[in-house]
């Protein structure tokens, strides 16, 4: 019996699924059609985002990103604390990359051994008789991927006791390339993890508050209202005092990804909650309800996966919010804290002037922040297109 | 009007009640007081951190109590003094909003002047080179985190030497200026965090107009007036603009809590003695009565932003009636 009407249920719904709200009929229309072509709506919108330049490029930006932050162990040369305090803010080696030896013949790349000069005023002199070739698969420091594969191979490197800094060295000499690559791991993480936890939080408080109606949609509906008056940044400031300093960095990362996705779901639940006003009077819905379905199933079941195109579009333009809410609490110094690597709290170092003046790569990591904030518009809109039943052709 | 200024002011009381009582309650709640590195000072005899714990009711650690001895006194007009700069709040506040609506005000004009005709042009020549560059631009400033723009701004400035990196003013000929130095001084001072802001702010307002400029552009009226034999000038400003502007201005009640939170930031860096950088000092230094005060004129900014949003639609849209 409960399978047939499961069945029975399934033929109601998915013809109208599509058609939730007037603007998604064409979708609807267009979706059926292409089911008779054996494409499913999903299908479409990745045929369509295919299309879409700017949005492939934001996507395939977003892979290298995401897979170097994954990989930044093996990538990187160094350890995000390993520091040569002898070598204190030396510029980035690039151009100091060598494929012509002393008799102008052309050689493998190499670097010459550093000799410092003078490390406060960042001051360093080259011995030409110690040539380090970049040679790959090098030992070093030892690293983790994702907890599990131990190992101290890197992708490339020199051997001690010369010392490539591609992207320059920080104050206290550690690489910035390596620290970029692992403050990736903190960065990008906090975006994607934020935006999971604050779309749940809205869906759920959107789903509720939209279905049921009433003294609860009033009173969620009333806190969404303060949470958007509230100036977002000032109170994340004033939630970060709450829980003080003196933690492990894993605990103030788990802080920050839980303020920044307590603040940022108000938006997301407001949108749904309307989305849901007018999915659940659709046929399908009362259908379900008749059939005896409890509340639960048909909000979980029936109307929220109908704003799934919605949600993926809006989490997606909303991932940079979480980006730059680390990079700002790094940043003012009560985020993510020196030894461990965050783009935000690199950027601190470029917070005194004779610094940014004098060693202007510390402000490398900033140039990272952008392209990956750049990426994720790229997609969302890309996805905000792709999504519209509008240009569906 | 009246009674809808009136009632959109009443309104904002309860937020602010419900606000300063979440930070009060936050800030009695997180660990340790102004009083806690006072106390580890051996100089400072234990009767006086006393009597000062009972002065500035520090003793309890009920929330309610708490909130009450700032909410009484406040009802009255009574802010306090700062714990750590021993003056009146509402002294030391004064001037730092003063500064950041300086700041945010100067950044909003900037991003509507520019916003408003790139937006125009980006959708008059759709799809052309010219809609490209203005839809980059706008990506651009949509993408750039505050921090990192703010900080390649003063390094533009410590390079070229063209702008000051940073402050408000000169501090060294500020006292012998004239008014009209002073003011030349200060507007040279917020050229770059002005730019900075804006330009955040911009890349939204461009889109927006944008998108309305093409829709509107595609309405029957249009096509009258073209048919009419109105210059293509004319039918843009007289018919077009004033009918694709008011999402802009909704938008722009959306965008001052964005714009505030920017402040803050961009004050940070650029060294700039508004609100937003007051505020941050005061959380670090746990000057609760500074917090509270500062907190109730962000939440009166925000509520008077969007209030101004809301009467500017009614102004040049005749369909809304604020009753």
């Amino acid at each position: 019996m409960s399978d047939a009407l499961k069945k029975n249920d399934q033929r109601v719904v998915l013809p109208s699924n599509e058609g939730a709200n007037s603007g998604a009929l064409a979708l609807a229309d267009d979706a059926r059609a292409a089911t008779r072509r054996g494409r499913s709506p999903s299908q479409l919108i990745w045929l369509k985002l295919r299309r879409n330049r700017t949005a492939m490029i934001g996507l395939y930006t977003l892979v290298t990103m995401y897979g170097a932050a994954v990989l930044a162990g093996f990538i990187a040369p160094y350890s995000y604390d390993s520091a040569r305090h002898d070598l204190s803010f030396h510029q980035p080696m690039l151009t100091q990359i060598h494929l012509l030896d002393e008799q102008g013949r052309l050689s493998w790349p190499f670097v010459y051994g550093i000799i410092p000069v003078d490390p406060q005023l960042a001051s360093y002199r080259y011995d030409t008789s110690a040539k380090y070739p970049i040679r790959f698969l090098v030992r070093g420091d030892s690293y983790r991927i994702l907890w599990i594969i131990g190992s101290n191979v890197h992708l490339f490197g020199v051997d001690e006791p010369g010392h490539l800094y591609l992207f320059g060295a920080d104050q206290i000499g550690q690489d910035i390339f390596s620290r970029i690559l692992y403050g990736a791991q903190i960065s990008l993480s906090i975006g994607i993890i934020g935006i999971v936890i604050s779309t749940i939080i809205g869906m759920i408080v959107g789903g509720v508050a939209g279905y049921f109606g009433g003294a609860t949609d009033f009173a969620l509906m009333r806190t969404v209202e303060v949470l958007l008056a509230l100036p977002s940044l000032y109170f994340i400031l004033i939630l970060r005092q709450l829980f003080g300093t003196g933690m492990s960095s894993t605990q103030i990362y788990v802080n920050i990804v839980v303020i920044l996705a307590f603040i940022g779901w108000a938006t997301e639940a407001r949108v749904i909650r309307g989305m849901v006003l007018s999915l659940k009077e659709q046929e399908y819905a009362i259908a379900a309800r008749a059939m005896g379905f409890s509340n639960w199933r048909i909000i979980v079941r029936h109307i929220l996966p109908n704003t799934m195109s919605f949600v993926i579009v809006t989490a997606t333009l909303s991932v940079p919010f979480y980006i730059l809410g680390e990079v700002a609490l790094s940043f003012l110094g009560v985020g993510i804290q020196p030894p461990e690597a965050s783009w935000g709290n690199m950027l601190t170092a470029a917070q005194n002037n004779r610094q940014l003046n004098d060693f202007p790569w510390v402000l490398i990591p900033g140039v990272f922040i952008f392209i990956a904030v750049m990426a994720w518009n790229f997609l969302g809109d890309g996805l905000r297109d792709a999504t519209d039943p509008r240009t569906l052709s | 009007m009246k009674t809808f200024l009136i009632r959109r002011l009443l309104a904002a009381i309860p937020l602010i009640i419900v606000v300063t009582f979440v930070t009060k309650a936050l800030l009695v709640a997180s660990p340790g007081n102004y009083l806690t590195n006072i106390r580890l000072n051996p100089s400072i005899s234990p009767d006086y951190v006393k009597r000062m714990e009972q002065l500035y009711h520090l003793d309890s650690n009920n929330v309610f109590e708490r909130y009450w001895y700032w909410f009484w006194p406040a009802v009255q007009g009574d802010f306090g003094y700062s714990l750590t700069k021993s003056a009146p709040v509402w002294s030391l506040i004064g001037q730092r909003v003063l500064n950041t609506l300086l700041l945010t005000g100067s950044a909003l004009v900037f991003s509507w002047v520019f916003a408003i005709p790139l937006g125009m042009l980006a959708a008059v020549y759709r799809n052309r080179w010219l809609d490209k560059v203005i839809g980059f631009i706008s990506f651009f400033g949509l993408s750039i985190p505050s921090v990192f723009f703010s900080l390649l701004m003063i390094l533009f400035a410590a390079k070229t030497g063209l702008f000051p990196a940073g402050g408000i003013h000169d501090q060294v000929m500020w006292e012998v200026m004239t008014p009209w130095q002073k003011l030349v001084d200060t507007g040279w001072h917020l050229v770059l965090p002005m730019i900075v802001l804006g330009t955040i702010g911009m890349a939204q307002y461009v889109r927006q107009m944008r998108s309305e400029m093409i829709e509107t552009l595609s309405q029957d009226y249009i096509r009258t007036a073209r048919a009419k034999g109105l210059s293509e000038w004319r039918v843009l400003t007289r018919h077009a603009l004033g009918n694709a502007i008011n999402p802009l201005v909704t938008l722009f009640g959306f965008s001052v809590s964005t714009l505030l939170a920017g402040a803050l930031l961009t004050e940070y860096v650029f060294g700039w003695p508004g609100l937003g950088l007051l505020v941050f000092d005061a959380l670090s230094d746990k000057d609760e009565p500074l917090v509270m005060a500062s907190v109730v004129m962000l939440v009166l900014m925000l509520v008077i932003g969007s209030l101004i949003a809301d009467a500017l639609l009614a102004i040049i849209d005749p369909r809304i009636r604020l009753e």
